[in-house]
């Protein structure tokens, strides 16, 4: 499954938060923290901003909060602020063709799949994963 | 407090009509056969002594070709008892049992709509197995 970057820097972002909900971390010292533009990361904030997900940020300074719940918010919640939704996909050329729609019927299942993966893993769950799978270290800058 | 033991025939009413609630479908000669010895029936009793929860399995060599798992069959809480940590006891019990007969791996098989039951799997640390479930009508 590829995301796009948006969604994969929401994802960090988030789980990033969401590890200590006290804490604060402004866009820049998250971007830092994943080696990414700072514009980049802003515009990401501001998505999980409008969604309630997050708060603060005034300024390139300002500090976000994690102000979700972390036994109720799914990866497939952030995803889907990120990536258009299955149903609004527009038609790909020859999509109507008897090939096309078999192959379509493939790759929907395959996005079935995942889709269902991602609503079942809560924040929770991915922050109390083993130590081997998420690291609480980060790399040093 | 709830209590977790192994179910017992008197149990099979409250367990049929838990599952028929939530599910819609009565099925009581399927929760008898659960009873079997060689399969892991177990309840989760309230203080007052009527049912919570219930958990069944077994454990299982060699189905599709793979060595001995404990497979989870059936998982249901009484709904106005769930985010009470039951249904987490419930696993992990029934784990217990199959890690003392030696068993190294458990498995079970959700519906891929059910976010909800998958949610509660996911968060008891399990991850997509070895297998992909294959269906196909037949009508």
């Amino acid at each position: 499954m590829k995301l796009q970057t948006a969604t994969r820097l929401g994802l960090y972002a988030i789980l990033e938060l969401a590890r200590e909900p006290d804490r604060t971390l402004s866009s820049a010292e998250l971007a830092e923290r994943f080696g990414v533009s700072g514009h980049h990361l802003a515009k990401v904030m501001g998505t999980l901003s409008s969604a309630g997900y997050v708060r603060g940020g005034r300024g390139a300074a300002g500090g976000y909060r994690f102000t979700g719940n972390r036994r109720r918010l799914t990866l497939m919640d952030i995803v889907a602020l990120f990536e258009p939704a299955p149903g609004a996909r527009p038609v790909e050329p020859g999509e109507q063709t008897d090939i096309g729609a078999s192959l379509q019927k493939v790759l929907t299942e395959i996005d079935e799949i995942a889709e269902a993966t991602l609503a079942s893993i809560t924040l929770e769950t991915m922050l109390r994963s083993p130590p081997k799978v998420l690291s609480r270290k980060h790399p040093s800058p | 407090m709830t209590t977790i033991r192994p179910a017992q025939a008197s149990d099979l009413q409250a367990i049929s009509a838990l599952d028929q609630r939530e599910t819609g479908v009565a099925k009581p000669d399927y929760w008898r056969e659960m009873l079997a010895p060689d399969r892991h029936f177990l309840v989760a009793e309230t203080e007052q002594g009527s049912l919570a929860g219930f958990i069944a399995g077994e454990i299982r060599a060699w189905e599709f070709g793979q060595p001995a798992a404990g497979w989870v069959f059936a998982i249901q809480i009484d709904p106005e008892l769930r985010l009470k940590s039951i249904g987490s006891a419930l696993f992990d019990a029934l784990v217990a049992r199959f890690k003392a007969k030696g068993v190294t791996r458990v498995r079970t098989l959700v519906e891929r709509k059910d976010h909800l039951i998958l949610s509660f799997f996911r968060a008891q640390g399990m991850v997509a197995g070895p297998s992909l479930q294959l269906d196909m009508d037949l009508s």
